[in-house]
C-alpha cells in the first residue's frame, strides 16, 4: 500500500511539474540555505584553524601596546628592546625559537618593476618560530645578522612579480633605498586567516632592517614558538613576568604589552563564524516554515481538485487511513524531492563559494541525512491536516463533486 | 439478502427537516436482478446510497447477508464495500490519465492484493467485460460505453456479491445502453451477482427480473416478473 501510494504521489508531481517546483521554492532554498551554510562554515573552520597553524604551531605573539592587534595605541605603545630580547632568550624555558621582529610596508624594485610589499627585519629564529620553510637557497647566517649585511629572502609572491623568469637566488633587488641580495626563497603559506598575503615579504636581518629601512631600533613584535602545545600556557606566563622586570612595570600597573595565543585567536574567529551559521541557520529555519505552509496550502488545493477520486476510492473500498496515508505520502515525496533539490542547490552555492573565497569544500554527510529528515517532516506535520480533510470526505458528496 | 425494516432518512433539522425516505421495507433475494425506477425525489438514490453502504439510515435496521449494518462504523462499512459490493455510476467514475487495467485493480490494491495476482485478476475481469487488448488506455482515449465497462469490470474484479448500478446507461446512446445491459444480465445470469439499477428508462428495466416504483419514499409498486 505504501509503495501503491508512493508511485501515486510521484505521478500526481509528475502530472504537475511546474506547480510541484514552485510550491518546493520554499522547502528547496531553506534547504539549500542550511546545507550551504553549514558547508562553507565548516570550511572557513577548516580554513581559519590551518591558517593558523600556519603562522607557526604553538606561537605565541608578543606585541607592543595592550589594547590587541591593530587596535589604536598598539603603535604608539614602548616598543621591545634588544635587552628584553635577551631577557628572554635567556628566561623563558620550553621554548623553540624567540624572534624579535619589526616590520614595514616598502617599494621593492627588479630591473624596471616594483611591487609593495611587507619587509620584515629578523634573525634566523624567525624561520623556526613562524615554521617558514625554503624552496630555494636558505636563510641568511649568523654573521650576517651581526654584520647587518644586505642579504634577504624572498616570499614566493615576490618571485612571481618581480623575478618571473629569472633564478631568484643571486639576484639583487632593490628594499626601498636599498640594494640586496637574494639568499632564498620562501616556501608558500598563502593567505592569512586576516586575508592578507603571506607570500608578499621580504626578509632580513633584523639590524640591517633597522638601520636602512627604518631608521630606529625598534622591535615591533617577538614572534615565540613554544616546545608542545601544554608548554605555550607557561611560556606564556614566564614571558609575561620577564617583560614586565625589564619594562620596569609597578606591580600594580597594567603591562604595556600582550603576549597573545594564536590558538586564542582561531577560538575567537571559529566563534564568530559558528555564531553567523547559527544566525543564518534560524533564518534558514524560517524559509523551511514557509516552504512547509506552501506545502499545506498546495496539499489543500489538490485534495479539493481530487475530491471525485477521493470520492471513487472511498466508495470502492478505500479505508479513511489509507486515503490518509495517500495524501501523507504525497506530501512527504514533494518534501523530499524539495529536499534532495535543495541539497544539490546547497553543494552547488558551497562549492562555488569555496571556489571564490579560498576555502576548502568540506561536506557532511550528517547534515544531508538531516536535511532529508527534516524535510519528510514537515511533509509529515503539514502534509496532515489536508491529508486529513481528504480522509473525512464522504463519499457521497465526493463523488456529486465536479 | 438484503433486507431493510422501516427504514427512514431525513436531511437536515427542524423546518428544514426533507424526509428521503419514510420507513421503507425492503427484501432483495440473492441473485436478482432488480431495476428501482421512480422520479427525481422519490428516495431511490437515497435508497441506493443506503444499500451500498455509502450512507446509513436515520432510524430502522438493514440487514445485509446476515449482517446488521445499522450500527457499524465508517471504516466497517468501507471493508463491507471493498469485499461484497460493486458500484457502476452514471458517469464512469473512472480515474483520469490511469489505464483501465489499473482502475480496474483499484479495489484490489485496497486489499493489499499482490501485484501479479491482482493484474492476472484485472485482466480476467477486463475479459469479462469484453474489453481485451484496452487494457492500456486512459479513460480519455475510451468511448463512453467502453468506460462504463471498464468501471464494470473494475466493480466486479473483487468478486462481490451485489453490484449496484446508478443509472448505468444514462450517458449512453441507445445502442450502448442494451449493451451494457445485456452485460449485466449476462453477469448475474453467469456469476450470480445481485444486480440493482437505478434508471430512469423503461426499456432498461425491462432486463431485470424485478421492478420497484418509488414514489415520494415509499414503494408505490414492486413488479415481480417470471424468472425467464
Amino acid at each position: 500500500m505504501l509503495w501503491e501510494s508512493f508511485k501515486l504521489a510521484l505521478r500526481s508531481v509528475r502530472r504537475n511539474v511546474l506547480r510541484s517546483i514552485l510550491t518546493l521554492l520554499g522547502i528547496v532554498i531553506g534547504v539549500a540555505a542550511v546545507i550551504a551554510l553549514v558547508t562553507i562554515g565548516s570550511g572557513a573552520n577548516e580554513k581559519i584553524s590551518s591558517d593558523i597553524s600556519k603562522l607557526g604551531s604553538n606561537m605565541l605573539i608578543v606585541r607592543p601596546g595592550n589594547q590587541g592587534p591593530g587596535a589604536p595605541g598598539g603603535n604608539e605603545a614602548r616598543s621591545f628592546t634588544e635587552r628584553d630580547v635577551e631577557a628572554l632568550r635567556n628566561g623563558v624555558a620550553l621554548v623553540r625559537a624567540i624572534a624579535p621582529t619589526a616590520s614595514k610596508q616598502a617599494i621593492i624594485v627588479y630591473d624596471a618593476t616594483s611591487t609593495d610589499a611587507s619587509v620584515t627585519g629578523a634573525d634566523q629564529a624567525f624561520f623556526v618560530a613562524q615554521d617558514w620553510s625554503f624552496i630555494q637557497g636558505g636563510s641568511f647566517t649568523e654573521s650576517d645578522v651581526r654584520a647587518a649585511s644586505n642579504v634577504c629572502v624572498i616570499g614566493t609572491t615576490i618571485v612571481s612579480t618581480l623575478l618571473p623568469n629569472v633564478d631568484p637566488l643571486g639576484q639583487t633587488i632593490r628594499v626601498g633605498a636599498m640594494p640586496c641580495s637574494v639568499v632564498g626563497v620562501l616556501g608558500s603559506k598563502g593567505q592569512s586567516a586576516f586575508g592578507t598575503d603571506q607570500d608578499n615579504i621580504v626578509v632580513m636581518p633584523l639590524r640591517t632592517f633597522q638601520r636602512r629601512i627604518a631608521g630606529n631600533t625598534k622591535i615591533s613584535n617577538i614572534s615565540v614558538s613554544a616546545n608542545s602545545p601544554t608548554a605555550v600556557k607557561s611560556a606564556q606566563d614566564s614571558i609575561t613576568a620577564i617583560l614586565r622586570e625589564t619594562r620596569h612595570i609597578g606591580e600594580n600597573d597594567q603591562e604595556d604589552f600582550s603576549v597573545r595565543d594564536m590558538t586564542q585567536i582561531a577560538a575567537t574567529m571559529s566563534a564568530t563564524t559558528t555564531l553567523m551559521t547559527g544566525l543564518l541557520g534560524a533564518v534558514a529555519a524560517v524559509s523551511l516554515l514557509v516552504g512547509g505552509i506552501g506545502i499545506m496550502n498546495i496539499m489543500l488545493v489538490s485534495v479539493t481538485e481530487r475530491t471525485r477520486e477521493i470520492g471513487i476510492r472511498l466508495a470502492i473500498g478505500a479505508l479513511a487511513s489509507q486515503v490518509l496515508t495517500q495524501f501523507l505520502v504525497e506530501a512527504v515525496v514533494l518534501c523530499l524531492l524539495g529536499g534532495f533539490l535543495g541539497v544539490c542547490l546547497g553543494f552547488g552555492l558551497a562549492g562555488l563559494a569555496s571556489f571564490f573565497l579560498a576555502i576548502p569544500f568540506a561536506p557532511d554527510p550528517k547534515v544531508v541525512v538531516m536535511a532529508f529528515g527534516f524535510s519528510g517532516l514537515i511533509g509529515l506535520v503539514f502534509g496532515f491536516f489536508p491529508a486529513r480533510n481528504a480522509a473525512r470526505l464522504d463519499p457521497i458528496e465526493a463523488l456529486r463533486h465536479e | 439478502m438484503i433486507s431493510l425494516r422501516n427504514v427512514t432518512r431525513t436531511y437536515g433539522e427542524g423546518d428544514a427537516e426533507v424526509r428521503a425516505l419514510a420507513g421503507l421495507d425492503l427484501d432483495i433475494a440473492a441473485g436478482s436482478f432488480v431495476a428501482i425506477m421512480g422520479a427525481s425525489g422519490s428516495g431511490k438514490s437515497t435508497t441506493m446510497n443506503i444499500l451500498g453502504c455509502l450512507d446509513t439510515a436515520s432510524s430502522g435496521t438493514y440487514n445485509f447477508n446476515g449482517i446488521d449494518i445499522t450500527g457499524l462504523s465508517r471504516d466497517a462499512r468501507a471493508l463491507l464495500r471493498r469485499n461484497y459490493l460493486g458500484f457502476v455510476f452514471q458517469g464512469f467514475n473512472l480515474l483520469a490519465r490511469t489505464t483501465a487495467l489499473e482502475n480496474v485493480e483499484l479495489p484490489l490494491v485496497y486489499r493489499g492484493m499482490a501485484r501479479n495476482l491482482r493484474e492476472e485478476k484485472a485482466l480476467a475481469a477486463m475479459q469479462a467485460v469484453g474489453l481485451h487488448g484496452r487494457e492500456s488506455h486512459t479513460p480519455s482515449e475510451l468511448s463512453g460505453g467502453q468506460q462504463q465497462r471498464v468501471a464494470i469490470a473494475r466493480a466486479i474484479v473483487s468478486d462481490p456479491l451485489v453490484l449496484l448500478a446508478d443509472e448505468p446507461t444514462g450517458n449512453l446512446d441507445s445502442e450502448r445502453s442494451h449493451d451494457i445491459m445485456r452485460l449485466l444480465q449476462k453477469l448475474n445470469k453467469d456469476r450470480g451477482i445481485t444486480v440493482i439499477m437505478v434508471t430512469h428508462e423503461a426499456d432498461m428495466a425491462d432486463y431485470a427480473n424485478r421492478i420497484i416504483q418509488f414514489a415520494d419514499g415509499h414503494i408505490a409498486n414492486d413488479l415481480q416478473k417470471g424468472r425467464t
